[in-house]
């Protein structure tokens, strides 16, 4: 079975853990104590993985490491249906990795405030903020005009894909690092649906959503 | 007597909890904020706690620290004072029992009043649904009767036979169980709660819950535990703790507003928020002003 060594607190580790809830697949969680332990700095995680971050899986002696590698891996590797991580459709795999690296910007400032705030790391918690406020809005914006047109996830799939699951943690746990989503309704709009795809797991600090209302009727639908 | 930012004589008396002394080595200077005031803390090559203004330059600990402040280690956790400490800090006999496991089990930041975490603490109501599948889980939502009053041996608000059905009390639990709680607010910012055990039908693990107030909107929360069991890593129970308190979190840091209102009428309180209200009564007693909304004399 794949392991994931998985801090619960994390919001890069909760990304594989939502993709093994929406595949269905199962895993075993290997707690590594971040906070306050700091065990992915101690020597037997280094061993692991030099960069000493998490998450990291071993599927069958395979050992990958990187969030957002882990992903592309394990939805190219699992998904039957092919949605998650859309090999056969070149243009929409570009756009999955241009959100993945958008994934990877959020994890700098975004959670980097929360870090400082919850866990007190020594870091500019204003630059942070501000950089999290700047990627938001042109994520709101993108989101914006993609309702616009009907699409309803980050890339022009008529399914999620994994860079939904790459973006959705830290911004969902941004009012940890006291960065609010008032101002960002398209994005609280694409969290509740995110939160809506059947498989979702909640993590402590993020809440499942209500079951939301039943999509409008529109003209050809019935 | 020093200037401080803080001007409630009330808070400033207190002993306040700044770090888990498991995580201080000798020598080594910390960093932190209590009362917006930015204090130094080490341990000294004896292993005495010190405590210090943070003057903003590099701390070094090389015994010239300015006016060092009332520092003492208990309960796992280095205390200072900013004011005229007490002399003693409250009782937590538990600890001191030989076959108890002692664990500070997670420290973090929360943007939220000492007394709304507090009041958090105190209330069973939330456990089905802040605490799902773990304290609590529908439809056993009933906070039943319990009692509350100011304990009679000493100056702290007591909660007592109150009874919840929790699917996993405790890092040991392997079944569901109706959990007996005790809580003890001995201190404004500390809480403790005593629950059965499952590991002894005659005695209570203790979980308390130690606010660092760093500014009157925002704290630390060191949590801590005393616990009757042999078999759980220190690091089941510290992760165990952290699940329940980073699902408190989100509730903690949306309460608006901040600061804790001390007027009766304030908030609209049902039969379950007993406690709450108590502590609330209690807290106005002692003419707290700092991180609360006092209440305005009618």
């Amino acid at each position: 079975m794949i392991r994931l060594y998985d801090y619960e607190l994390s919001g890069n580790c909760y990304k594989i853990r939502l993709l093994c809830g929406f595949l269905g697949l199962a895993y075993t969680s290997v707690p590594i104590e971040f906070h306050p332990g700091r065990a992915h700095k101690g020597a037997d995680f280094l061993r692991i993985n030099p960069l000493g971050q998490l998450p990291v899986i071993d599927d069958d002696g395979f050992v990958l490491r990187d969030a957002q590698a882990i992903l592309t891996y394990l939805a190219a590797r699992y998904d039957p249906a092919r949605t998650w991580y859309p090999v056969s459709d070149a243009r929409l795999l570009g756009e999955v990795g241009q959100w993945l690296a958008f994934a990877d910007s959020i994890t700098a400032t975004a959670s980097a405030a929360r870090l400082h705030d919850s866990f007190f790391h020594d870091l500019d918690v204003d630059a942070a903020r501000a950089g999290a406020h700047r990627l938001f809005r042109i994520l709101d914006a993108h989101l914006w005009f993609a309702e616009q047109e009907g699409r309803i996830w980050l890339c022009p799939a008529p399914q999620p894909t994994i860079a939904d699951i790459a973006c959705f943690p830290y911004v969902i746990l941004s009012e940890e690092g006291g960065i609010f989503l008032q101002d960002y309704p398209a994005i609280r709009r694409w969290c509740d649906r995110v939160k809506r795809i059947p498989g979702f797991v909640p993590m402590p600090g993020v809440f499942p959503a209500g079951p939301g209302l039943p999509p409008p009727l529109t003209a050809g639908s019935v | 007597m020093t200037e401080r930012r803080c001007t409630d004589p009330v808070i400033l008396n207190q002993w306040h909890p700044l770090h888990p002394a498991d995580q201080m080595e000798a020598t080594r200077v910390t960093r932190t904020i209590l009362l917006e005031e930015p204090l130094c803390h080490a341990l000294d090559a004896n292993g005495a706690p010190l405590v210090w203004p943070s003057a903003g330059s590099a701390p070094r600990l090389d015994g010239s620290q300015p006016s060092p402040l009332p520092a003492r280690l208990a309960y796992g956790f280095l205390w200072a004072c900013l004011g005229t400490p007490p002399d003693d800090l409250f009782p937590f006999p538990e600890t001191a029992e030989p076959d108890r496991r002692n664990l500070a089990t997670g420290t973090f930041g929360v943007h939220v009043s000492a007394g709304r975490a507090i009041e958090n603490f105190l209330d069973m109501g939330h456990f089905p649904f802040v605490h799902t599948g773990i304290l609590g889980e529908e439809p056993h939502t009933e906070v039943k009767e319990y009692d509350v009053e100011i304990a009679s041996t000493r100056d702290e608000v007591l909660a007592t036979r109150c009874r919840f059905y929790q699917p996993k009390a405790a890092a040991s639990s392997t079944s569901g169980a109706e959990v007996e709680y005790i809580y003890r607010v001995p201190h404004i910012n500390c809480a403790i709660l005593y629950k059965s055990s499952p590991n002894d039908l005659e005695r209570r693990d203790a979980i308390a819950l130690f606010v660092q107030p760093v500014g009157p909107e925002q704290v630390i929360a060191h949590t801590f535990m005393s616990v009757l069991d042999n078999d759980s890593s220190d690091t089941g129970i510290r992760l165990f703790q952290q699940t329940i308190f980073g699902q408190d979190k989100p509730i903690l840091e949306n309460q608006f507003p901040r600061r804790l209102p001390l007027a009766p009428r304030a908030e609209t309180p049902i039969r379950a928020d007993k406690s709450s209200i108590a502590y609330r009564r209690w807290l106005s007693s002692k003419g707290l002003t700092y991180g609360v909304i006092p209440a305005v004399a009618e």
